[in-house]
C-alpha cells in the first residue's frame, strides 16, 4: 500500500507573529515552529496503517526551508520518504493553491491509496485542504474521521467512522481516499534516540513547481484568489466586572444578570 | 440573478436543521447593498417542504437539485450538485453554515470550480460595492479581512451564530426552480453504512448556553456538577484541553483551538485559566462568567463578570439560586 501524509509546520500559537503587510500573509522564517497539532494525529495514523496493512509512507510538506523539520521528525519515525515543496511561486497561496501543489506531489508519487490530513492547521485554521485535495484529485473525500475500521488494498475500500455533529456516521468508501484526521483518533508517537540521529543526517529532498509541473501564475500570491486587505488586532472584550462581596450576593448578582439576558428558559 | 447571494441549506432526513436558515439573515442584508434577491439552495431527495421553509425566513427563491441519488448528504454528491448549481446561475456569494456539512460541500464545490473560499466568517459587509469577509486568524488574537478578486461566485462559510436568525413569516411565499442533475450510483465513492447517534444531547455549537469546566474542576465529581448547572440552564457542557486529556470527559466536548469554535449566549467558565487556545474557542461569545480561585488567572481579562473563588462552593450557591429564582 502507498500511503502519504500532509504535514505542515506551523508557528506555536504563543509566538510573536510577523505579519508580510500589505501582503496579508504570515512571515514564517523567523518563527517557532512546531509540526500543526492536527497533524500529527496523521502521521501517526499512517504508521498505524503501515503495521496493520504494510506498505511505504511519503510524508510531504509544503513550505520553506524551516519546514524540513517537520519532515525530518516524520523520518526519526521512520517513514519511509519525504518531500518538501517548495517553490518561491508558492509564497502566499491560499487554501485552492495549496492543495494543487499537494495534489500534483501526490500524482508525481503516482498509484497512492491513501492520503492522511489533519482536519485543519492552527495558522490557516481553514479546514478545508483536505476536502480540496479530495476534489481535484477525484479521490473519496473523508473528512473528521475519528476511526479507521478498514483497509482493503486489494479491492480498493476502505471504511472508517466520521465524528459529525449528533454522531458518528460509518462510511465505506472507494480507494484511492483521503482522510482529514481529528484529535483523539490514535495516541501520536515520540520519535526514538536512534530515530533522531538517523534523520539529522538526511538531506530533505525538495521538489518546486518545475519539478511538480505547476503553472506558477495559478499558485501564490499571484494565483490566489483570496487576499487579505486587513489586518487587525480583535478590540479587547475589556475585562468585565469582577464581582466582590459574600458569596450569597455575589451568586445573587451573577443569576439576576444572567436571567436579565432572557436567554435562559 | 448575476449579483444574489446565495444560501445553502442543510437538512437530515427530510426536514431541514432547525438553524439552517439563519444565514437567510445576513444574506438579506447583503442583497439589500448589493441590489438584488437573497436566495437558498438545496440538495436533496424531496425538497418541496424545506424551500417552503426557506421562504419564510426570507429566501425570495430556491433553487433545488432533486433526485434519489440525494437521499442522505454525501459530500461528494451533493458538492457536485452544488458547484453544477453555482455554476450555471454564478451567484455574487454564496454562504455556508461552517458546520462539517457546509465546509465538506463548500470547499470540494469550490476546489472543482477552481478557486479558493474563505471560512468560518464572522463579519460581512459591501463596501465599494465589494464584499469584505472578515475572519479570525492565528487562534483569534488576529482579525484579517479577506476580498475575493477572481471567484465567480465566492464562497464563505460562516461561523454559526454570528448573524442573528431572521424572523420567520409563514406566509411569504416565493419561486421554486429545480434543475434535472442527477449523479449514477456507481459513479459514486462512498456509501453510508449506518449512523449511530450520540448520548450527548446538545451540540455544543448550536447552544446557546455553555457550561464549561477545566483542570480546576479536578475530575469526575467536578463534571458531575458542570452537567447539573447545565441541565438547570438547559446549557451544553464544554471543557478545556487539560479536563479533555484528563479523561474526564470526551474530545467533543473540547472549546479552543484544537477544539469546537463556539459562540453561545452565555458561556460559564469554571476553573479554566483562559490560555490563549482555549480564548481562540470562545472569545467572541456573548456573555462570558468565570469562576476560578485565582484572582489573576488570564480568564478574568476576558470576561464579562468574574468570581474569584473556589468552584466547589460558587457552582453550587449559584445552582441553588437559579432553581429558585427559575421555580425549578
Ligand atoms: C497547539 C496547542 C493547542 C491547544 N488547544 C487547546 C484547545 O483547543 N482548548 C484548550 O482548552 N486548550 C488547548 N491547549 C492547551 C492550553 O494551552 C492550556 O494548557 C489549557 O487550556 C489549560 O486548561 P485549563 O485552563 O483547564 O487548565 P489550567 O491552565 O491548569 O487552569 C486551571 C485553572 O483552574 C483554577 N482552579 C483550580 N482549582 C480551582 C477551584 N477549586 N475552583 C476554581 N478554580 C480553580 C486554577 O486557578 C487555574 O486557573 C492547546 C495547547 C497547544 C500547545
Ligand atoms: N503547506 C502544507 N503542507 C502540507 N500539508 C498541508 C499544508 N497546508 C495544509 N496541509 C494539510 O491540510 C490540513 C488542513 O489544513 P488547513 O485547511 O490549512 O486548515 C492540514 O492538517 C495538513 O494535513
Amino acid at each position: 500500500m502507498k500511503i502519504v501524509t500532509c504535514i505542515k509546520q506551523v508557528p506555536d500559537t504563543e509566538a510573536e507573529i510577523k505579519w508580510d503587510i500589505p501582503k496579508g500573509t504570515l512571515k514564517r522564517d523567523g518563527m517557532d515552529p512546531i509540526i500543526n497539532p492536527f497533524d500529527e494525529f496523521a502521521l501517526e495514523e499512517a504508521l498505524l496503517t503501515r503495521e496493520n496493512y504494510d506498505g511505504d509512507i511519503i510524508a510531504i510538506s509544503m513550505g520553506p526551508e524551516k519546514a524540513s523539520d517537520v519532515l525530518r521528525n516524520a523520518l526519526a519515525l521512520t517513514v519511509n520518504e519525504v518531500h518538501r515543496l517548495t517553490d518561491e511561486a508558492f509564497a502566499g497561496s491560499d487554501t485552492y493553491a495549496t492543495a494543487c501543489v499537494l495534489a500534483s506531489a501526490i500524482k508525481k508519487i503516482g498509484d497512492v491509496d491513501v492520503v492522511f490530513c489533519g482536519k485543519q492547521s492552527t495558522d490557516g485554521n481553514t479546514g478545508v485542504v483536505g476536502a480540496e485535495l479530495a476534489a481535484i484529485l477525484g479521490y473519496s473525500q473523508l473528512t473528521y474521521v475519528s476511526k479507521v475500521r478498514q483497509i482493503d488494498a486489494a479491492n480498493k475500500k476502505i471504511v472508517i467512522e466520521r465524528a459529525i455533529e449528533g454522531g458518528i456516521e460509518v462510511i465505506e468508501a472507494k480507494l484511492p481516499a483521503v482522510v482529514s484526521v481529528i484529535k483523539g483518533i490514535n495516541e501520536p508517537r515520540l520519535p526514538n534516540l536512534m530515530g533522531i540521529r538517523k534523520a539529522a543526517k538526511i538531506e530533505i529532498p525538495a521538489w518546486n513547481a518545475d519539478d511538480l509541473g505547476i503553472d506558477k501564475a495559478k499558485v501564490g500570491y499571484e494565483g490566489a484568489s483570496t487576499k487579505v486587505v486587513e489586518i487587525a488586532v480583535p478590540p479587547p472584550r475589556g475585562a468585565g466586572e469582577i464581582l466582590k462581596g459574600e458569596l450569597e450576593d455575589i451568586a445573587n448578582i451573577v443569576t439576576d444578570k444572567l436571567i436579565d439576558l432572557k436567554v435562559i428558559k | 440573478m448575476a449579483n444574489d447571494v446565495w444560501v445553502y441549506i442543510e437538512h437530515k432526513d427530510g426536514n431541514a436543521s432547525p438553524m439552517s436558515f439563519e444565514l437567510l439573515g445576513i444574506g438579506k442584508e447583503l442583497a439589500d447593498n448589493l441590489g438584488s434577491s437573497v436566495c437558498a439552495f438545496v440538495v436533496g431527495e424531496n425538497v418541496e417542504n424545506i424551500a417552503k421553509e426557506a421562504f419564510s425566513y426570507g429566501a425570495s427563491k430556491v433553487y433545488a437539485v432533486e433526485d434519489g441519488v440525494f437521499k442522505g448528504f454525501r459530500a461528494e454528491a451533493y458538492a457536485k450538485a452544488a458547484s453544477f448549481l453555482l455554476d450555471k446561475y454564478k451567484p455574487e456569494i454564496t454562504l455556508f453554515r461552517a458546520t462539517s456539512q457546509g465546509t465538506d460541500v463548500s470547499a470540494a464545490s469550490a476546489a472543482s470550480l477552481g478557486f479558493g473560499l474563505c471560512t468560518d466568517s464572522i463579519g460581512i459587509k459591501v463596501d465599494g460595492g465589494q464584499i469584505k469577509l472578515t475572519r479570525a486568524a492565528f487562534g483569534g488574537n488576529y482579525t484579517v479581512t479577506v476580498v475575493n478578486e477572481k471567484a465567480k461566485p465566492q464562497i464563505t462559510t460562516v461561523r454559526p451564530k454570528a448573524f442573528s436568525m431572521p424572523e420567520k413569516d409563514a406566509s411569504k411565499q416565493g419561486e421554486i426552480i429545480k434543475e434535472s442533475f442527477s449523479i449514477a450510483e456507481s459513479d459514486l465513492n462512498t456509501k453510508v453504512l449506518e449512523f449511530i447517534k450520540s448520548e450527548v444531547a446538545l451540540n455544543l455549537v448550536e447552544a446557546d448556553i455553555i457550561v464549561s469546566g477545566g483542570r480546576g474542576v479536578g475530575g469526575d465529581d467536578g463534571f458531575k456538577m458542570m452537567k447539573e448547572l447545565a441541565d438547570v440552564l438547559g446549557a451544553a457542557v464544554g471543557a478545556s484541553r487539560a479536563a479533555v486529556d484528563s479523561g474526564w470527559i470526551s474530545y467533543e466536548h473540547q472549546v479552543g483551538q484544537t477544539g469546537k469554535t463556539v459562540k453561545p449566549k452565555i458561556y460559564i467558565a469554571c476553573g479554566i485559566s483562559g490560555a490563549i487556545q482555549h480564548l481562540a474557542g470562545m472569545r467572541t461569545s456573548d456573555c462570558i462568567v468565570a469562576i476560578n480561585k485565582d484572582p489573576d488567572a488570564p480568564i478574568f481579562k476576558n470576561a464579562s463578570y468574574g468570581i474569584v473563588g473556589d468552584y466547589k462552593q460558587v457552582v453550587p450557591k449559584i445552582i441553588e439560586k437559579f432553581k429558585t429564582k427559575l421555580n425549578k
